[in-house]
């Protein structure tokens, strides 16, 4: 018994302990932390490199899943019209996705982070000009405001990952606003102002370690939502290069093959995109459970 | 009330203004629209006198100027593409964006709610948990994808639905409907299903927790104390609570089934303004991205007061706190 006590102690530990109590939030974890590590070491999992052109062979295009080729290679997922192992398009695909969202997240937690503590902090006219921006830019939905900003900066890796965090920062800003306002009127703020600390001391190292919590939960919902906006744009034709297809680009690009048969072009990378995104918001689900005590009976 | 939907009014105004010139600069830097409008043999002379008839000559600033002149009094220019004025292409795509919007917000509240409630009630359930289940994958689900999977589906296996465009329209009151015609709704039915997908899943999310929330307060216990009737517990006192917020997600979802159009405009080829938004963007017809983008930010300012008026309305605790 003493033992569990000693442990509980331990934020990690107690962190592990709640969110364990949902099967489905560890199956979302596991799942997750899986499909980062094949889309960091795609180069080495990937049976072929789908970019590389002698890797290719243009007469393999569109065989169905499971075809062999005649040089002995088994295309579990089929090939695309240019002959492209779909298996390890995918694998680049989910690489091209996480990066960009991943990319987009962090600066969107960062921006909205600082943009919302300086609000707290410095209140009146700053606080009234960023909470009104975060508040127009919460109006319009994340699809037409990346959408416009994309049609007016034009498609690419930078752009997208841009205008994601553009239309991500405010999410943070507000929710660390809300809650560096409630602590700051706490105890511990007072101690520190009277050991006469210097205001960024006091906003870096002792409010923001106490608005992380919620912020844990919006980047899990973040992360799900860029995934699937930057696949939006890239079907619309507006996100990703198509020299750096992301799994919403390998969708698009087999659109035009379902009429014909083909569907699988477009069937498993679209499988693939699902999985990421429930296996996200599987644990993001639990997190805000978590962090809502009025579901704590 | 009347200085809230003033200052609002203004706020409005200055928006559109700021996003008016974003827009504008961004949209005359991204290319020059007469390379692609010329034909192939065009000479340098003819380029030169379509870019002058166009406007295009002057600085940017200039053009500004005349647009904004323009647009306040109703005119939004020609489209470089038809070369019809903006305002007619636009308001004939609309019929189509109507009926698409309109019957995916039928579906999301038909339903969002019942389910939702079910959902909400017996939260240990094995319906409710189907049901939460299903909501997150609706969530999940990418919906341009699940839109080419229905027609993979329900076009090329089945070839029960038409996969593109609109069908058979009927005219009535000025402008083409398609929902006159089972045809009109063989083809509305695959686009209105992929548009409704995440507000369906999100009415089913709200409404379930906030049953849930609702179940456990102290007015319901008392309602259940005074005798009432479950049917009229829920129904009455619980459900009255629970579509506070609903009413204000539903009525700002609104926006995004118009947002969301653009996507499912363009998976089915389906005439409406978001297609012609796609399509204007590819071929570079500035003063029809302009436009929508105008009309468009309009629309969500519009929507967003009534939205917050209709809260205040409904839930007297907020009156007053509206800035």
């Amino acid at each position: 018994m003493s033992v569990v006590e000693y442990e509980i102690d331990r934020p990690l530990v107690r962190f592990w302990l709640e969110l364990s109590r949902s099967r489905l939030a560890v199956v979302g974890l596991v799942s997750t932390t899986a499909l980062v590590l094949v889309a960091i070491l795609a180069p080495i999992i990937a049976p072929q490199n789908p970019y590389d052109l002698t890797q290719i062979d243009f007469l393999d295009g569109e065989l169905p899943p499971l075809s062999i080729s005649p040089s002995g290679q088994t295309y579990w997922l089929g090939t695309d019209a240019q002959g492209r192992d779909m298996l390890s398009a995918i694998i680049f695909g989910l690489r091209a996705s996480f990066t960009v969202a991943f990319s987009a997240g962090a600066l969107a937690l960062v921006a909205g982070t600082t943009l919302g503590l300086i609000a707290a902090y410095a209140r009146g006219r700053i606080d009234t000009i960023v909470m009104r921006l975060a508040e127009i830019q919460m109006s319009f939905p994340a699809i037409l405001l990346a959408l416009m900003l994309l049609a007016v900066f034009g498609r690419g890796i930078d752009k997208t990952i841009i205008a994601l965090a553009l239309v991500q920062w405010a999410f943070y800003a507000r929710t660390v606003r809300g809650a560096a306002i409630a602590e700051r009127e706490k105890e511990y703020v007072l101690a520190c102002r009277l050991l006469k600390l210097p205001r960024w001391r006091i906003l870096v190292s002792h409010l923001l370690p106490n608005v992380l919590p919620p912020l844990l939960v919006i980047a899990s919902v973040q992360l799900a939502s860029a995934i699937t906006l930057e696949a939006t744009l890239s079907f619309l034709g507006l996100g990703l290069p198509l020299t750096e297809p992301s799994l919403g680009l390998l969708i698009a690009n087999g659109f035009d093959y379902i009429l014909s048969g083909q569907g699988w072009i477009s069937f498993y990378p679209g499988v693939a995109l699902l999985i990421v995104i429930v296996s996200i918001n599987l644990l993001a689900d639990r997190l805000r459970e978590m962090s809502n005590p009025r579901l704590k009976r | 009330m009347f200085e809230v939907v003033l200052r609002r009014l203004v706020q409005a105004v200055s928006v559109v203004l700021v996003l008016s010139l974003v827009s504008f600069i961004g949209v005359y830097k991204i290319g020059d629209p007469v390379q692609l409008l010329a034909h192939e043999g065009a000479t340098e002379q003819e380029i030169e006198d379509a870019r002058a008839r166009l406007g295009l000559d002057r600085p940017v600033h200039q053009q500004y100027l005349t647009f904004v002149g323009r647009m306040a009094v109703g005119d939004f220019g020609t489209s470089f593409v038809s070369s019809r004025p903006v305002v007619d292409v636009i308001v004939e795509r609309l019929p189509a964006t109507i009926e698409l919007t309109l019957a995916a917000f039928l579906i999301s509240v038909l339903m969002g709610l019942p389910l939702g409630i079910v959902a909400g009630l017996y939260p240990e359930g094995p319906l409710a948990r189907t049901i939460m289940a299903g909501s997150i994958l609706g969530f999940s689900l990418p919906a341009f994808w699940f839109g080419m999977m229905m027609i993979m589906f329900f076009s090329v296996d089945l070839g029960w639905l038409p996969s593109i465009g609109r069908g058979e329209t009927t005219r009535f009151l000025g402008a083409d409907w398609a929902v006159f015609s089972l045809d009109g709704w063989s083809h509305l039915i695959m686009p209105a299903l992929m548009l409704s997908l995440t507000t369906v899943s999100l009415v089913i999310r709200l409404v379930a927790s906030g049953m849930r929330e609702a179940m456990m307060t102290d007015y319901v216990k008392f309602a259940r104390l005074k005798g009432l009737s479950e049917r009229r517990v829920v129904l009455l006192h619980a459900l009255k609570n629970v579509m506070i917020p609903v009413v204000t997600v539903l009525g700002l979802e609104i926006g995004s089934l118009l947002a969301g159009s653009i996507v499912t405009e363009t998976v089915f080829a389906y005439p409406g303004i978001g297609k012609l938004l796609i399509d204007s963007i590819n071929r570079l017809d500035r003063p029809v991205i302009v436009t929508y983008l105008i009309l468009i930010v309009l629309f969500f300012v519009v929507i967003n007061l009534i939205v917050d008026l209709i809260y205040t309305a409904l839930d007297p605790r907020v009156r007053g706190t509206l800035r």
